[in-house]
């Protein structure tokens, strides 16, 4: 069942974790990279918000925006005799959307000039932080410049926790988009003359603009866009590199979701998109699934229960007790079936061949290496075989 | 205390955590266990798109007001609408349109971090003020962003120094720093990553943004089973002797597992609620886990029952 995981880590150059938040990314990301690593690959893993212990594991307490290698002492004792394959290695990173950003300017600008002009400016500084996507382009620039620099031979992506996993793929359009807007277009060439028109007109709305928000705050957005200047060619080109590079046979989704219904419905919408964009979802991975205890029906197991308790205000305590034991089945029954629904229905959406692998509610918090080993020994087969 | 008391606390609930713990489901279980106390009540979704119309039965929410069920209403505040109603509320009619179309609000709200956050809070400020809802309740973006959405108003007042935004800030500074008329019920798990990160929300609230928080709502407790029970097959094998009904090995088998697996999830989950505890000095709420992927409406029933009942304790 979980062969297509196997070959990902095995084979698999880049692989991006989508899912909404909440539902155990970035682990799987880690353990997805952890597992490349001990079957010899040169892996790197890059996380966006790691929960603190996880970092630490990872060795990510200091934020850096390159690749740090993580010493092959400490996760390779993971699972030992469980067949660690000589020769591989594990880096790991927490993005920086800024300093990715700032690279980003300073690459395409035309002049250290007109990176400088750009950098300092006020406008600029608030874009890493406020635009929305920024983040999830700045991760895509990242990957992409991994990958351009072909040091790993596989690079697994964790992705921003937005509530819709799809926000991801329109990330590189809202910054376009925002380098398009024609208001501000206009603003950039101003001495133009045929534009005068139409420059009477903008200098009216950012009059209004200015009125709510402040004139500085104006004076910042004319600056940049005047200091960005003949560089919009360049992002846009980069954007449209990167954004193929997510539509690139090289290019591994890996689905993961929880087997809540909120939870699949974002998995098929997200399924659905990729497939638009002549992507789909290698794998799907279902975290916190509950055991399927046993075969019985709900319904059975409550009558079960009824029976025992007769009807009568005063059971015998074996009796009561063993009701308490058939309802409490009952319960988990209803949870496992309705949660093997939901994970079929998703399944029908992503299609047959996509491998799909679930995870069991797990009792421990999954925080180093030995822990992300046991979720790996879940997800892989040729580790849980030996 | 009284649950018309608790709902009578402050005029506005925001309530936050972590993406996956259950803000929606915590949102609308407060308002079921408000109206039930004679409040009326108004849920304001403001990101993504809301599971509360899937819970109520009722179709997708947008930007009007559309009736839950008797006493509670619900609506979506996008900071698209919100931006059009602060302008035509101030006489900015003429470009509001124009405003949100060009995709001008994008710019506008980069060059002004905060903004589409103050924009979301003023709306649900100037909701306060003219008292639409005995209870205003506001289902926050997740976590990391909850603190941001929180601090914007702050955030705002240094970047910003004059101008009706500036006002729009101050007044949002106001309105979620008033204990009487905003808290913050933060949600959470009771499991590792859930609880420190929830402990880390806390202060930056509190410290940062100022904001009265309210009790801490523990999500997707297991209950404990009615009687005591032992989870092994052999326990098991002796009450259905006793009880005089057969029990195969197998059954009885599947019966211990689900006996153990709650009685293991329980333990594990006080050691989360007693650490929860020893770090972070707030009263908590535990709910039920539902036992069930998908909430209907009558599970949010239950969940009310056992809100009423947590804020009875406090």
């Amino acid at each position: 069942m979980t062969a297509g995981l196997d070959d990902l880590v095995m084979h698999g150059r880049v692989v991006i974790c989508c899912g909404t938040g909440g539902v155990g990314k970035t682990t799987t990301a880690a353990v997805i990279a952890l597992e490349g690593a001990r079957r010899g690959r040169n892996a790197c893993v890059v996380t966006i918000d790691p929960a603190r212990r996880l970092a630490d594991a990872l060795g990510l307490e200091h934020l850096t925006n390159d690749p740090c290698e993580i010493d092959p002492a400490l996760w390779s004792k993971a699972g030992v005799g469980d067949g660690v394959v000589a020769g591989g290695r594990l880096s790991a990173m927490m993005l920086d959307t800024k300093s990715t950003f700032d690279l980003l300017v300073t690459r395409n600008a035309s002049s250290p000039e007109q990176a400088k002009r750009i950098l300092d400016n006020a406008f600029y500084r608030n874009v890493s932080g406020a635009l929305g996507g920024t983040q999830e382009y700045m991760a895509m620039e990242k990957l992409h410049e991994l990958y351009d620099e072909g040091e790993f031979d596989l690079i697994v992506v964790d992705t921003p926790p937005t509530r819709h996993a799809l926000d991801f793929l329109d990330a590189p359009k809202r910054l376009t988009r925002l380098l398009d807007n024609r208001i501000f277009r206009l603003l950039m060439m101003p001495t133009r003359a045929y534009l005068r028109v139409a420059s009477v007109a903008v200098q009216t709305f950012l009059r209004t603009v200015a009125r709510v928000v402040g004139s500085e705050v104006i004076e910042d957005v004319v600056a940049f866009f005047r200091a960005f200047e003949g560089m919009e060619d360049g992002f846009r080109e980069r954007a449209q590199v990167v954004g193929d590079l997510l539509v690139d046979p090289a290019t591994a989704f890996v689905l993961v979701s929880s087997p809540r219904r909120d939870a699949m419905e974002e998995a098929t919408f997200f399924a659905r998109r990729l497939a638009e964009a002549g992507q789909s979802v290698r794998a799907l991975i279902v975290n916190r699934v509950h055991p399927a205890f046993g075969d019985e029906t709900p319904a059975g197991l409550r009558a079960a229960a009824a029976a025992l308790r007769g009807g009568e205000p005063d059971v015998q305590p074996a009796a009561a007790r063993l009701a308490v034991l058939y309802d409490n089945l009952a319960d988990f029954r209803e949870i496992a079936l309705l949660e093997r629904e939901h994970v079929e229905a998703v399944r029908e959406h992503v299609g047959r061949d996509t491998t799909l692998a679930c995870v069991p509610y797990l009792a421990h918090d999954v925080h180093d290496f030995t822990t992300l080993h046991e979720v790996g020994r879940l997800l892989f087969d040729t580790v849980s075989a030996r | 205390m009284e649950v018309a008391e608790f709902c009578s606390t402050s005029r506005v609930v925001i309530v936050a955590g972590k993406g996956g713990v259950g803000k929606t489901t915590v949102t609308a279980a407060l308002a079921i266990t408000a109206a039930r106390a004679g409040k009326s009540v108004l849920v304001v979704e403001v990101e993504g798109k809301s599971g509360l119309p899937s819970m109520f039965g009722t179709p997708a929410l947008g930007y009007d007001e559309i009736d839950l069920e008797p006493g509670i209403r619900a609506r979506f505040l996008t900071p698209d609408a919100a931006l059009i109603d602060y302008l035509v509320s101030h006489g900015m009619k003429r470009i509001s349109k124009r405003l949100a179309a060009s995709g001008a609000l994008d710019v506008v709200a980069t060059a002004v971090p905060g903004m589409k956050d103050i924009l979301v809070l003023g709306k649900v400020k100037s909701l306060e003020e003219q008292r639409v809802a005995d209870l205003l309740i506001v289902d926050a973006p997740a976590a990391g962003h909850a603190v941001t959405f929180l601090l914007s108003a702050r955030g705002l007042l240094d970047a910003v120094r004059v101008g009706p935004i500036r006002k729009q800030a101050q007044d949002v500074c106001d309105l979620i720093s008033d204990p009487k008329r905003c808290q913050v019920l933060l949600v959470t798990l009771a499991e590792e990553t859930p609880v420190s990160e929830v402990v880390d929300t806390a202060f930056a609230i509190e410290d940062r943004a100022g904001v009265a928080l309210g009790p801490v709502i523990v999500n997707g407790c297991f209950p404990p089973l009615p009687v005591a029970v032992s989870a092994n097959v052999s326990a098991v094998m002796n009450d259905a002797h006793a009880a005089g009904r057969f029990v195969s090995d197998r059954e009885a088998e599947d019966l211990a597992h689900a006996a153990g697996f709650i009685e293991e999830r329980q333990a594990l989950q006080r050691v989360q609620v007693e650490r929860l505890r020893a770090r972070l000095p707030l009263p908590q709420i535990e709910l039920p886990f539902v036992f069930e992927p998908d909430i209907t409406r009558d599970q949010l029933g239950t969940l009310a029952d056992a809100f009423a009942r947590g804020i009875e304790q406090l």
